[in-house]
């Protein structure tokens, strides 16, 4: 077990790049699902129609072959995903910026991945409001912008932080996998790097990483077990 | 009361749930500060008819017009069309999340773009109006059915609509609390508001209403006078639906 002190800089290190990717991921699978799930309940039907094929294509594709769609088919197309080179953000995340774009890559699949399962707790929040509570809002005169916003959005936050939180552990789990396809330095890949290229045997090493994941999902899960009860309260 | 000039037409609507012909070549002309009470029973169509004036349902056939212009498709123009004609729902559908004031100032403002502290200021009188003033800051569950609904009429009001539709108002009302909405809806009816109000409450129908719609399976069936129907039906479906409720 010596090798979690010896070793506990490689650990941390990896702790803290699949934190930063699992923010970075987080944050956009949020806003891109955010998006999707409004094209899904949109009344203009080519718009729900984008939003019921991407969800289809995404939430059905195993990550693996996302990943390597990623990581393969982008450069194929010419590109490094040098447009996530966020001028501030790279400082702050700095594989961002690096000149090696497997990190980009790899998040670029964790968002587009996780943004299907994202929109479709979004939108199992949006279909627990009763439909009364959007037709009241329509024969106000509310536009669907307005009604999305004051009424039912609102009232649909409640039904799904808990699915959304579900998630996002699953997302950061997910995440493993980055280390399969160039990305370098996180947690399952400094496992990998530990065992098979400087020998330590491989039960203390998965125990050292696991411990990792659990400091990240552990305390969002108890986030979400007490959002849900306050919720059991107020109803 | 009634002036005669049209403001909610429709002409020869048809609406199909599926197989289900929902509204058969339905026409009917409601004048400004005409109350219109439409009866019959259930599955005959009479909630649908109701919900189309705003296009809550769409149609598949015929025209509808208010104030004169076609009802238009989905999008500002319908949501300016539907600022101006109230809706009150058979359970309520007040904002579960908002305050009973709060329910009744956000059409203003956010849609008419009225000051805050002015529509505020409306809402409260509003509330006054119909009789639960010393509501306004609780949220709806806090409030019985009655007093609910009435919150509801006070939302609607609070657009200054041309026209208001009452789909079923008090069919999801406790007995006692019936009345309380009943008195509401005749005072708004003595003032010359423009109403169609689809209910089974045919004491409201004989003294509030300038005419009785009877509908039976998706067709306007009769079309009179509340003292003329209510005395003399002239079809077998509206004698036969009179004897089935008026004999308790």
């Amino acid at each position: 077990m010596s090798v979690l002190i010896d070793k506990f800089d490689v650990f941390a290190g990896g702790f803290w790049l699949t934190l930063q990717i699992c923010v970075l991921a987080a944050v956009g699978a949020l806003i891109l699902g955010a998006v999707l799930a409004v094209l899904r309940i949109s009344p203009v039907p080519p718009l729900r129609a984008v939003g019921t094929a991407y969800v289809n294509i995404f939430r059905n594709m195993p990550l693996t072959v996302v990943m390597f769609f990623a990581a393969f088919g982008l450069p194929a197309l010419g590109s490094n995903a040098d447009f996530l080179r966020i001028p501030v953000l790279d400082s702050l995340f700095t594989r961002l910026g690096t000149d090696l774009p497997y990190f980009r890559f790899a998040l670029i699949a964790l968002v587009l991945y996780t943004a299907a399962f994202v929109c479709e707790a979004l939108r199992s929040g949006v279909n627990a409001v009763p439909p009364g509570q959007a037709e009241a809002a329509r024969s106000l005169g509310l536009t669907f912008g307005q009604n999305l916003r004051h009424v039912v959005l609102p009232q649909s936050w409640k039904a799904s932080v808990v699915p959304l939180g579900s998630v996002i552990i699953a997302m950061i789990k997910n995440s493993a996998l980055v280390g399969f396809f160039g990305v370098v330095g996180d947690l399952s890949q400094s496992a990998d790097q530990l065992t098979s290229a400087e020998g330590y045997a491989f039960i203390p090493v998965a125990i050292g990483i696991s411990i990792g994941y659990l400091i990240m999902t552990v305390p969002l899960g108890a986030l979400l077990d007490r959002l849900e009860k306050r919720q059991a309260v107020a109803r | 009361m009634a002036t005669g000039e049209p403001l909610i037409v429709l002409d020869k609507v048809n609406k199909w749930f599926g197989p289900l012909h929902v509204l058969d070549d339905v026409s009917l002309s409601v004048g400004k500060g005409e109350v219109v009470v439409v009866i019959g029973p259930s599955g005959s169509g009479k909630s649908t008819l109701c919900r189309t004036i705003n296009r809550l349902e769409p149609i598949n056939d015929g025209t509808i017009t208010f104030d004169g212009q076609p009802l238009p498709a989905e999008g500002r123009a319908l949501a300016k069309l539907r600022s101006e004609v109230g809706m009150v729902f058979q359970s309520f559908n007040l904002f579960a999340h908002k305050t009973i004031l709060e329910n009744v100032t956000l059409g203003p403002v956010k849609v008419r773009k009225e000051k805050p502290a002015a529509a505020r200021e409306r809402g409260l009188a509003l509330l006054d109006r119909v009789g639960i003033a010393n509501q306004a800051d609780k949220y709806p569950a806090q409030l019985s059915g009655g007093q609910q609904q009435r919150a509801a009429i006070a939302r609607a009001l609070a657009m200054q609509p041309k026209a208001m539709l009452f789909d079923e108002p008090t069919s999801a009302l406790d007995p006692e609390m019936v009345g309380e909405v009943l008195d509401v809806m005749t005072s708004l009816a003595s003032e010359g508001m423009t109403m169609v109000v689809v209910t089974h409450e045919m004491g409201f129908a004989r003294h509030a209403a300038n005419r009785v719609i009877f509908m039976a399976d998706g067709q306007l069936v009769e079309d009179a006078p509340p003292t003329e129907f209510f005395a003399n039906p002239r079809s077998e479906r509206a004698r036969d639906f009179l004897s089935k409720i008026l004999t308790h």
